[in-house]
Order: C-alpha cells, then sequence, then structure tokens
C-alpha cells in the first residue's frame, strides 16, 4: 500500500517551514524463525517544532517500532527496513551513514524510554551518566561535564542536586529516575523528543509531575515530541494531534479534540468507549471484542476486520486507504462516514 | 447490608531489617501494612487503591494468609485466620481465593491448562472426586469464555487476556466465597481490560462472590467497586461508597490523586484543576510521625506530626446525612471538589 497521506505534509497554522520531522510510507518487517513478522505497514506522520504527536496503540501495534526506527536503534537483522523514508528537517535519516546518524542521536533526536531503571547503567552514577552526554558529543572535561550533570538536574527539580550528582540510580525513586531519564534526553537541547511510555511504571501523582515537567520544558525549548502511550488520558492531557495505531497502520489520525468528540475509525470509537464511564455503572461495559492481531499472520484487507462491528465483504478483501474526513484528519476505514454518524 | 463475611481488625505486617551475617539483629523495620481496619460483606467488591508502595499487596496475602501477620485479626465467619495453621487454614483457604496481577509468571508454563486449573482439586479432593476433573476442568474453561477443547494447551499458546481468564478458572475451581484480585487488569491491554472486567462482574453474579480488588486504575476500581478504600503508606486514608470517596474525598490525599487522574476529555484539559503533590512518598521504613500524609499535604499543621488520625466520620461531618459523612483519617477533613474527578 503506498498512501500518502494528505495530512502528513500540512504545515501547522502560523508556521511555512516544512515540518520537523516527517515519516513516509515507513515499513518494519522482523525475520524470525516462524516467517515474516510485519511490524509496520506504511506508517505515515509528521511533527512541527514545538508540537506534540501522540501515537497511541495497544502492544504489538508497531508504536514502539517506528520510534526506534526513527532514532536508528533497530536491530538489524531481525529487523529490516524495506520501504520508507523518515525526514528530518527535509534529509532522509534512513540514506544516511552510520556516523551522520550517529551525530544526530543525542544532539537533535533524543529519546526517553519507559523503564528508566533498567535503562540506566546501575554501576555509573547519574552524575557520570548525565555528564558522558557532554564528555562524548562536546569533548567537555570531567570537571566540567559534572557541573553540566549539576545543572540538568536542577533543571529537572532534583532536590539537593549537587549533594546527589555522585549517587547511583539505585538510590533514586521512580519518578527520580524519570527525570534523570529527561535530563539526559535534554542534556544537548535536541529539536525533538521521543518519549516512549515516559509515565506508564509511575504512580498518578508522580505521572502527573512528570508530565507537567516534560510539557514545561518542551515550551521552553520550542521542542517537537513524539509521546508514545495506551493511555486515552494522559494523550486528552497534553497532545495536540494523535495517530492511533494498529497492526502496524495508522487507522486514524487528527487533532485532539476532535479524536474524543467524534472518532472517525471503529477501533479508536472501541477504545474510548471501553473506558469506565460514570454512566455506565453495574452495567457491562464496551469490550472489543477477539484479539489483537498476530503480526506474521494480519488478517487480509483492513487487519481490524475480525473484531469490528461495521465491518463488511469490503473489509475482508480491500485494505482501506487513509481517506481525509476532514481538516487535517485522517481514517483508514472503508465505512468512516457512518462510523463519524453522518 | 447483610453480614460481613470477612472483618479485618488492626492489621499489621512489619518486615524487620536485620543487619549482620551470622549474628542478625534488628535495625528497623518497614512497615508495609501498619494498622489497617475494613469489613467485606457478603457479595459485594471492596476496592483498594493506592500507590506502589501503599501496601495493598501486602494486604491482599495477609487475608490469605501468605504471609504471617505481625498483629491484628482477619475474622472469616468468627474465626481469626491469622492464628490458623494446618488442617484449619487449608479448609479456610478453599473459601478465599486469590487472582494475581501477572498472567506471564502466575501460571507454570511447564503445566497444561487443565493441571493447573485442575491442581487445587489436588489440595482438596473432597471438591471434586478423581473421575470427574476433566468433566469440571471443562465447565470452568467455558465459564470464563474458553474453548473447553484447549485443555491440554500450554500456557505460552495464549495471550495475556486468556492467560488471565486462565488464573480466574484456577481461582474458582473450588467454589471459593472471597475471591482476592491483586491488580487483575493491570497487565493487559486497553481492549482486552474491559473483556476481563465483565467476566469478573458476569462470574460474581453468577456464583455470589466477594471480592477483594486491589489496583491502582481508579476508573476501573470505580466500575467494578461497590465501596473503595484508599490507602497511603501502610494505613487507610478514607474509605466509603464508591460515589462518596469519588465525588466528595474529604481526606486531602484522596483528593490529590483523583485530581491527578489523566481524563480522557481534552476538553477539560483548560478547566481542570489539578493538585501537584510534592515530593515522592516517604520510605515505609521511616514513616513520618501523626499523619502519615503530613509531609506532603498543603493542610498540614503541627498538630498532623503529633497527633495520628483516626480512620472514622470527621465530627464535622457527623449525623450530617451527606455523602461526606464517611471514614476519612484526616484532622482537617473538608470536602473540597476537585474538577475533573466526576470523569475518573
Amino acid at each position: 500500500m503506498t498512501v500518502i497521506d494528505q495530512t502528513a505534509g500540512a504545515p501547522a497554522p502560523g508556521t511555512t517551514t516544512a515540518p520537523l520531522l516527517e515519516v513516509r510510507d515507513l515499513h518494519v518487517e522482523f525475520h524470525t524463525r516462524d516467517g515474516v513478522a510485519k511490524a509496520v505497514n506504511g506508517v505515515n506522520y509528521s511533527v512541527n517544532a514545538g508540537e506534540t504527536l501522540a501515537v497511541l496503540g495497544e502492544s504489538g501495534s508497531g508504536k514502539s517500532v517506528t520510534a526506534q526506527a526513527i532514532m536508528g536503534i533497530l536491530d538489524m537483522p531481525p529487523g529490516r527496513i524495506p520501504r520508507g523514508e523518515i525526514l528530518f528537517q527535509g534529509r532522509d535519516m534512513l540514506k544516511m551513514s552510520a556516523e551522520e546518524r550517529r551525530k544526530l542521536r543525542g544532539r537533535k533526536i533524543a529519546m526517553i524510554f519507559q523503564d528508566a531503571l533498567s535503562s540506566l547503567n546501575p554501576v555509573l552514577s547519574v552524575g557520570y551518566q548525565l555528564g558522558e552526554m557532554f564528555r562524548a558529543h562536546q569533548g567537555l572535561s570531567r570537571k566540567a561535564a559534572k557541573a553540566k550533570a549539576i545543572e540538568l538536574m536542577d533543571r529537572v527539580r532534583i532536590p539537593a542536586a549537587k549533594e546527589r550528582v555522585n549517587d547511583y540510580p539505585h538510590q533514586f525513586s521512580g519518578g527520580m529516575r524519570q527525570r534523570i531519564m529527561i535530563a539526559m534526553a535534554l542534556a544537548l537541547e535536541p529539536d525533538l523528543i521521543i518519549a516512549d511510555e515516559p509515565t506508564t511504571a509511575l504512580d498518578v501523582t508522580v505521572q502527573a509531575q512528570v508530565m507537567d515537567l516534560l510539557a514545561e520544558l518542551q515550551q521552553e525549548f520550542t521542542m517537537g515530541l513524539i509521546l508514545i502511550t495506551h493511555d486515552l488520558g494522559v494523550v486528552a492531557d497534553v497532545a495536540d494531534k494523535i495517530a492511533v495505531m494498529y497492526a502496524g497502520r495508522i487507522v486514524e489520525d487528527a487533532p485532539v479534540h476532535e479524536i474524543y468528540k467524534r472518532p472517525a475509525h471503529p477501533y479508536t470509537k472501541g477504545l474510548l468507549q471501553s473506558i469506565p464511564r460514570l454512566d455506565q455503572k453495574g452495567q457491562e461495559l464496551y469490550a472489543i471484542k477477539g484479539l489483537p492481531p498476530n503480526l506474521l499472520r494480519i488478517p487480509s484487507g483492513c487487519a481490524f476486520n475480525p473484531r469490528c462491528p461495521m465491518a463488511q465483504d469490503i473489509c475482508r478483501t480491500e485494505v482501506p486507504v487513509l481517506h481525509t474526513v476532514g481538516d487535517r484528519r485522517g481514517s483508514a476505514c472503508h465505512f468512516w462516514k457512518e462510523t463519524l454518524g453522518e | 447490608m447483610s453480614e460481613p463475611i470477612l472483618q479485618v481488625r488492626n492489621l499489621v505486617k512489619h518486615f524487620p531489617l536485620t543487619q549482620g551475617v551470622l549474628f542478625k539483629k534488628q535495625i528497623g523495620a518497614v512497615k508495609a501494612v501498619d494498622g489497617i481496619s475494613f469489613d467485606l460483606y457478603r457479595g459485594e467488591t471492596l476496592g483498594i487503591v493506592g500507590e506502589s508502595g501503599c501496601g495493598k499487596s501486602t494486604v491482599a496475602k495477609l487475608l490469605m494468609n501468605l504471609e504471617q501477620a505481625t498483629s491484628g485479626e482477619v475474622f472469616y465467619k468468627g474465626q481469626d485466620i491469622t492464628k490458623l495453621s494446618g488442617r484449619a487454614l487449608k479448609a479456610v483457604r478453599r473459601n478465599i481465593q486469590m487472582v494475581f496481577q501477572d498472567p506471564y509468571t502466575s501460571l507454570n508454563p511447564r503445566m497444561t491448562v487443565g493441571d493447573i486449573i485442575g491442581e487445587p482439586f489436588d489440595i482438596h479432593p473432597e471438591v471434586a472426586p478423581k473421575g470427574s476433573r476433566r468433566a469440571k476442568v471443562e465447565e470452568l474453561l467455558d465459564v470464563v469464555g474458553l474453548n473447553p477443547e484447549y485443555i491440554n494447551r500450554y500456557p505460552h499458546q495464549f495471550s495475556g487476556g486468556q492467560r488471565q481468564r486462565i488464573g480466574i478458572a484456577r481461582g474458582l475451581a473450588l467454589n471459593p466465597e472471597i475471591i482476592i484480585c491483586d491488580e487483575p487488569v493491570s497487565a493487559l491491554d486497553v481492549s482486552v481490560q474491559a473483556q476481563v472486567v465483565n467476566l469478573m462482574e458476569k462470574l460474581q453474579d453468577e456464583f455470589d462472590l466477594s471480592y477483594v480488588f486491589i489496583a491502582h486504575d481508579l476508573s476501573i476500581v470505580r466500575h467494578i467497586s461497590d465501596r473503595v478504600g484508599v490507602m497511603y503508606l501502610g494505613r487507610m486514608a478514607e474509605i466509603g461508597t464508591d460515589a462518596e470517596i469519588y465525588e466528595h474525598p474529604t481526606h486531602p490525599y484522596t483528593q490529590a490523586l483523583l485530581s491527578a487522574v489523566p481524563v480522557p476529555d481534552p476538553e477539560a484539559r483548560e478547566h481542570r484543576e489539578r493538585i501537584i503533590l510534592a515530593g515522592d512518598v516517604p520510605s515505609p521504613a521511616n514513616p513520618p510521625s501523626g499523619c502519615r500524609f503530613r509531609t506532603r499535604c498543603w493542610k498540614a499543621e503541627d498538630r498532623c506530626a503529633e497527633e495520628t488520625p483516626l480512620l472514622a466520620v470527621p465530627t464535622r461531618f457527623q449525623g450530617a446525612g451527606t455523602p461526606a459523612e464517611h471514614e476519612s483519617a484526616c484532622h482537617f477533613a473538608e470536602e473540597k471538589d476537585p474538577v475533573g474527578s466526576h470523569a475518573a
């Protein structure tokens, strides 16, 4: 399927420049013993500077694999990118040399991972790990790098940064460790941050602190932010626009306000309906029937058809393209009009 | 409401912290659960919410007597199960079963589904005589919505949601009266969570079960629970019916917790008042004196450090007849409608 998302190239109101990052028709597959797992099957999305794109999906939807492809940290092999372009500030990163990409990583694009405890090295102090960014990329001395590390820890509001700079990751709480991850991502003031489930491992009160911090720093540096999550609540709180992924495809993309009011894809609709609501107390929750598909055997036609309440014959044979369903909105459903209730 | 089926009184669990290799001496204790009391009624669901480290999972283990309580009682039909052992404990456990959080590690990968669900019958052979076991297991698989033909398959052949159904079938095998669910849906995908929650509600009606539903997802807890208890650092901060807790919380911690839950409605983003708590949860090895929450509370005064607030209906609300009249462990309990909590 080669569909160019009509919404992808549209600049945000008030800007005339090309998007900061544009993913075009990206495909990623993994060669496994049991066959080829098609994790990403033609993804298009774009982020502008200062904008937050939320990529929403369940496990196995390809949301993290897309991010890893952008960062250039996919394991290849078994991974392979047979097709697609990843344009960062207009240049295709997939055509760059390993050395060129390494220079972008950290300096221009940084990533925040879900599990801070396993992403930090347990035998090195956090100050050393933060300072490493400056030593490796800017050639600072150990002393200067440590001073920078303290400055960063202050900025992400770690109390008593000066005293704690020589502490090890296990000496920090979960929320503090995630702050250190954020500090590390911010170290070189990148233009784009990819946050892969940054608050999933945290408690709600700490999650609120961390998301606030992230939003504030994003404003300060007018960074682009790709937020990968499965939490519809977090998305509603911070995102400007949303891309919903299912079985390696974007099934719906839209500005945040519209998607919650009027979803244009049955999958999005199902997800929103399955959130427990007050007026449904004591009633059965709406549940999307069935299970997410096996990536080795993605159903033909629309991948969502076995679980879809609206599926017809055409859904089993024909892959729906991403129809333009409104201003900067797309839905990959043959029956988007019916879903929207038009 | 009917008679309580389970009565918990001043339950305490301290894990000793020791120093030294040969001569271990106790240098302190992690006060995981520090004086908790509540009742569970027949056929109801009691939700217990709280952040990690608040002791909610330890409570689950204590209710099963999987951990020996430091002090306090758990009465099941008038019997204190914390004092039981051997045959008597085994008999009680038949009626109190558990469903665990992680369906990936709580099922033995080398046993077939039939063996996993049938294992409780090995321990309690009086429930199902040897010849009828297979039929029983097939029936259980059917009850939880799995194909009975899958009886000889292994756990790895199932998805997360299906595995959790296997765990639930195992919990149901002995026809228990109480099922303690420790984060039963938090490891599952959003679209699958709803399926499992629906199943649990259906089973509750069918078998007249009482649930203790422990979770950190406040919206799921509200959906399934009749009453909700909020825990903070080993103590119960507030307990009441779901409407009392979610719409009329009087404890500052509950108010902060509810306000921090992201609301799946972008319209609420602008006019939502959030209470962002400062700092982290203190260590349960060295909890603050008096009220445990005072170090992060915006209402804290000297009295909070000196005097431990008791879990009781605050005097100002006694006899008020309003939803604020429920137990709350705060000296300065008052209603404050946290904007946006209605959607939680």
